[in-house]
């Protein structure tokens, strides 16, 4: 088995509860999954299916209630902040729907940010060939303000790049942007699979935006339903139908 | 409306703590200066009201210069005890009693006197025959009868370790002398006579030790049955001497406690300008508050918008906001003064200022003056946030990011800063340079003058926190790493919020600078002036520095080996031209002790003033149109007038004139003035300093525990030390508004941590660790914190150059090490104040901070 077919992501009966007694709510309740590199996986369902809480667990942002997760072969489930910490800013790149850019910062100074949060140096090379594959080759010196919410994004995603994480997750990446700009967003991390070999989870309730991905993951009351390969806008639509209906 | 304003401080709790504290310290600074004054106001109050209660009418001396802003009067004139026995035999007295007030230091079991902060060593006769008239009563032991004897007051009595059966040393006119301790003494109704000694010998004992023979200081009366005290007073007033005076027992204690009133109304004036100052601050830090609080409630209040509130309603909302601040924190501060009257009286006995103490007096004007001020002061710094809410249109509501539009002044910005600033350097000037005005509107120029600069410097401050942020936030980027870096980029992200932070904290580093440096200056001035002066090889002087002693001390060196020159500065009140003056008086061999420049006459002026010649500075003659040859007239307490003529004109060193207005002879003195004490005294030795002309010279004076014996550097250092103790006072007091500037800091950071929630999400997410987050928190408050003193230090040395042109300063001295620690104080400020903000921004919840909207 050849490195690049390496899980890079594995979870094992996730379970998560919000709450207690009466009131208490499951969002997870033993979800298992192994996401190998180079993979773009999307997770999709209905609001309340558990997809977010999924995402967050996976990413070691939330902590399941029991389960274990697996990132470039750590278990996370155990690590305190700080170990978490690092392992995100070594393994783990985020790309958000609110673009979470910081305002009095240069778009070239904000995806630099994790570099210069780690204090690490910058690669010019690959900040460079980024930008120009992310169209930011011209805007680099400006503002968010003074940059489109498209533009805004792909500051986002190539932050997100910048580091090269083992894994990449996207939370509704074009949940904020019009079809046309969402369009172009979605190329380029189908883009980056290619190209790189990024490993991508995205949690998206669009399908247009979920038939880029390589699978496609069903979420409903916090289980995986159903799991569909490499398939089209319309299949991943008729999927969801069957599972609101 | 009125409840969603109150629901939402409700929901806004901390927010609403952190903005109320601003108020709490400049209102408790307030309360507490009244609480304080009011009660030393009422020690004396009813220590004078006790000391006369049985007297229907009391005799004294009439001093004629009266009594200076101290409520302090030296030279008094003694009565003939004869006059006793003149108004024993009027109709109207039922009884007469005579005795003796003057003052007596004590003498500890270290050899050392015991005195605190300059409070007076007091002392009295006692006669048992006039018991009725006695304030004190007996606390242990009996009353002195003999001619060893002494009471003492109790309170000094335990606190040094005394009883009675036991000797202690007495310091009165001449050497120590020895006496046994009678009994101890109590003065009824106060709980403290604040660092006041008392010693109560027999009559005779006391007339003695005071060389008042045949005199007496007072005479209490009490009336027949049937005679009212006016018509005691009216009996009495035609066997008066001239250089005496009778009122009723009420009056006597009514002017008594008049005297020192003017003295506590200063003294309280200043306390409450330290509160003005927190309260000024406070204001900042209230305005600035409000201002974020509200720039982060937009969509809020533009929801209200929408549902049908009017932009009046809007204001309303704010204003009830401000006002429930407002009482919070003046009720709180009212009483937080309790506590602080009490730090305050610590304070001022720790900088030698011990005053007397009796129960609380937490007067009905002080809750009224303290509840009215903080009130006033929040709404006032609530009226520009308040006007700018109402600028929120009701789209704001839908709109994702919507920020508040921007004040309609916004673009005149800064031509409105300058002419604030133009404004207030044009009233400084009137104030510094306008000597047709009186002083106290040229203090409030100045004042006022200040308030407006640093508004003024405040509204200019925005355009400056971009070019300036860039270099103060230099070290941070070099010591935070990325954590440094973000946050000097966040101390840029909000001009204008960054500028009115800091600005609160300017204001008080800008007047403890402003303080340093005209201190700076005084010190060098002073120290020159010694140099060129000082030609003696030694001083004595008082062992506090600055009261004057008792002549035999200078007497005890006659004759030592070695001495060559013995020479004294006398000095006491007087009267000349209409207004009160200090006389000096010197020796004839002034000129080998103190060397001062001659503008008429020379150093064989001092040798030739004999009985009538005086002389005086160069700045006196020229007010007064003097010449040498020019007779004047000075009058003294006892009432004499003294006719002289002008022999010489001597022209002082600018830092401070060894001599009073007018000097004259010490022979000349000595006759005048009842009770000659020497300001100081200078030596000349043969061999000067050195180990064994000190040790000669000390043994010498060991008769005279309050007498210190000092060298030229010794003695620049010692006469600094009030200078010192003031200027540290000064520090103290400013430094509350510091604190209140502090606050805002906290407030700042505490609503931007929670503004930037989901940015700090972010960032936790993308690799910040939680120390990195609080590092980044850290960083900004200091950079906000050398923001304040980079305006502050530079205003308030500006400020000081300007009062130092103002008063002909040649000697302008920039305290480096002293700024460096202000900017090192700076600092520990910001750290002090990212404490808690810091600790909250590293506690958040990456995943709820996130989804926060």
């Amino acid at each position: 088995m050849a490195l690049d077919q390496l899980d890079v992501v594995e979870a094992r009966d996730l379970e998560r509860r919000y709450g207690e007694g009466s009131t208490a709510v499951d969002a997870l309740r033993g979800v298992s999954l192994d996401v190998p590199s180079g993979q773009l996986v999307a997770v999709m369902g209905p609001s309340g299916s558990g997809k977010s809480t999924l995402m967050h667990t996976l990413a070691g942002l939330d902590k399941p209630t029991s389960g274990t997760v697996t990132i470039a072969g750590t278990e996370i489930t155990g690590l305190d902040d700080g170990k978490l910490t690092l392992l995100r800013r070594k393994h783990i790149g985020f790309v958000f729907q609110f673009f979470n850019l910081l305002p009095m910062l240069t778009a070239e100074e904000n995806v630099l940010l994790p570099l210069t949060i780690a204090g690490e140096r910058p690669d010019r090379a690959w900040l460079d060939e980024l930008l120009a594959k992310t169209g930011l080759s011209q805007r680099r010196h400006h503002r968010p303000s003074e940059l489109s919410g498209g533009e805004q994004q792909r500051v986002a995603i190539s932050r997100a790049l910048v580091t090269r994480p083992t894994i990449l997750f996207a939370d509704e990446p074009t949940g904020n942007l019009d079809s046309k700009t969402g369009g172009e967003i979605l190329e380029l991390m189908r883009d980056s699979v290619e190209s790189y070999g990024q490993t991508i989870v995205m949690v998206t309730h669009e399908a247009r935006a979920a038939a880029i991905a390589d699978r496609i993951l069903f979420l409903a009351d916090g289980l995986i339903v159903k799991e569909l390969t490499e398939a089209s806008a319309a299949d991943v639509l008729e999927v969801m139908n069957n599972l609101q209906a | 409306m009125t409840r969603v304003a109150l629901r939402g401080m409700l929901g806004r709790k901390m927010r609403v703590v952190l903005t109320a504290i601003a108020v709490v310290i400049g209102v408790a600074m307030v309360s507490g200066t009244y609480i304080l004054t009011d009660t030393i106001k009422s020690a004396f109050a009813t220590v004078f009201t006790q000391a006369y209660k049985n007297a229907d009418a009391v005799i004294t001396g009439k001093n004629a210069i009266g009594t200076n802003n101290n409520g302090q009067s030296s030279g008094t004139p003694s009565l003939p005890a004869s006059l006793l026995a003149g108004v024993q035999r009027l109709p109207g007295v039922a009884q007469a009693g005579g005795g003796i007030a003057d003052s007596a230091q004590l003498v500890g079991h270290d050899g050392k006197v015991i005195s605190r902060g300059g409070a007076p060593g007091l002392a009295f006769s006692y006669t048992p025959a006039n018991q009725r008239f006695n304030p004190l009563s007996l606390a242990s032991g009996s009353w002195p009868t003999a001619p060893g004897e002494v009471a003492i007051d109790a309170a000094t009595a335990s606190k040094n370790g005394f009883r009675a059966g036991q000797e202690i040393g007495v310091l009165a006119r001449g050497a120590v002398q020895r006496f046994r301790i009678a009994g101890t003494v109590k003065f009824a109704g106060v709980s403290s006579l604040g660092g006041a000694t008392m010693a109560v010998f027999s009559l005779p004992t006391a007339q003695q030790l005071f060389h008042k023979q045949g005199e007496l200081d007072s005479i209490d009366l009490a009336a027949r049955p049937g005679t009212t005290p006016q018509q005691l007073v009216s009996e009495i007033r035609p066997l008066l001497p001239a250089d005496a005076q009778v009122r009723t027992g009420q009056g006597q204690a009514a002017q008594a406690t008049r005297d020192t009133s003017g003295f506590l109304s200063t003294f309280q004036s200043f306390l409450l300008a330290f509160g003005g100052i927190a309260l000024f601050v406070g204001s900042f830090v209230i305005a600035n508050t409000l201002s974020i609080t509200i720039a982060q409630r937009t969509r809020e209040l533009a929801t209200l918008r929408t549902l049908g509130a009017s932009q009046r309603q809007v204001l309303a909302s704010v204003m009830i906001e401000a006002l429930v601040i407002g009482l919070l924190a003046s009720v709180t501060g009212l009483f937080v003064g309790l506590g602080l009257a009490k730090g305050l009286n610590a304070l001022l006995i720790s900088f030698g200022i011990d005053l007397p103490q009796t129960s609380t007096v937490f007067a009905t004007r002080t809750i009224i003056i303290s509840l009215v001020v903080g009130v006033v002061v929040t709404l006032l710094a609530a009226i520009r946030p308040a006007i700018r809410s109402t600028r929120v249109p009701p789209i704001a509501a839908v709109r994702e990011g919507a920020v508040l539009p921007p004040s309609r002044f916004a673009r005149f910005g800064l031509y409105a800063a300058l002419v604030t600033i133009a404004v207030a350097v044009a009233l400084l000037l009137v104030g510094l340079l306008v000597s047709s005005l009186s002083s106290t509107q040229r203090l409030l120029a100045i004042g006022i003058g200040a308030a407006v600069l640093f508004i003024g410097v405040a509204m200019l401050a925005p355009k400056l926190v971009p070019a300036l942020v860039r270099v103060l936030g230099w070290p941070a980027t070099k010591l935070g790493g990325g954590a440094g870096t973000l946050a000097r980029g966040n101390a840029t992200r909000n001009p204008a919020r960054t500028a009115s932070t800091a600005s609160a904290l300017m204001i008080g580093l800008a007047l403890v600078t402003f303080v340093g440096v005209l201190a700076a200056g005084l010190r060098s001035r002073f120290e020159g002036s010694v140099n060129q002066l000082f030609v003696a090889n030694y001083a004595v002087t008082a062992t506090n520095n600055f009261s004057p002693i008792s002549v035999a001390s200078a007497n005890a060196l006659h004759g030592v080996p070695g001495v060559e020159a013995i020479s004294g500065v006398r000095a006491g009140d007087g009267r000349a031209f209409g207004s009160r003056i200090t006389v000096t008086a010197v020796d004839p061999n002034v000129g080998k002790v103190i060397r001062v420049k001659w503008t008429a006459g020379g150093p064989q002026t001092a040798a030739q003033l004999g009985t009538n010649g005086a002389f005086v500075s160069d700045k006196y003659a020229q007010a007064q149109r003097l010449h040498p040859g020019s007779p004047l007239a000075v009058e003294t307490p006892s009432g004499a007038t003294l006719p002289l003529i002008l022999k010489g004109i001597y022209k002082p060193p600018t830092g401070g004139s060894p001599f009073g207005d007018v000097t004259i002879s010490t022979s000349r003195f000595d006759s005048a003035y009842q009770n000659p004490e020497n300001l100081y005294t200078f030596v000349t030795v043969r061999g000067g300093v050195n180990r064994a002309n000190t040790h000669t010279l000390n043994a010498a004076l060991s008769g005279f525990p309050n007498a210190k014996l000092q060298t030229k550097s010794q003695f620049k250092h010692n006469q600094l030390q009030g200078l010192t103790l003031l200027l540290n006072l000064l520090y103290v007091l400013l430094s509350l508004s510091i604190v209140v500037s502090l606050f805002g800091i906290v407030n700042t950071l505490v609503l931007t941590v929670f503004e930037r929630t989901r940015e700090l999400g972010m960032l936790r997410a993308v690799g910040m660790t939680r120390r990195q987050v609080r590092r980044m928190i850290r960083h900004e408050s200091v950079i906000t914190a050398l923001l304040g003193a980079a305006l502050g230090i530079p205003l308030g040395v500006a400020l000081a150059l300007m009062v130092g042109v103002a008063l002909n300063y040649p000697a302008f001295t920039i305290p480096w090490g002293t700024l460096v620690v202000f900017v090192i104080a700076a600092i520990v400020a910001g750290l002090v104040a990212a404490i808690f903000p810091a600790r909250r921004a590293g506690r958040l919840n990456v995943l709820e901070a996130l989804q926060y909207e």
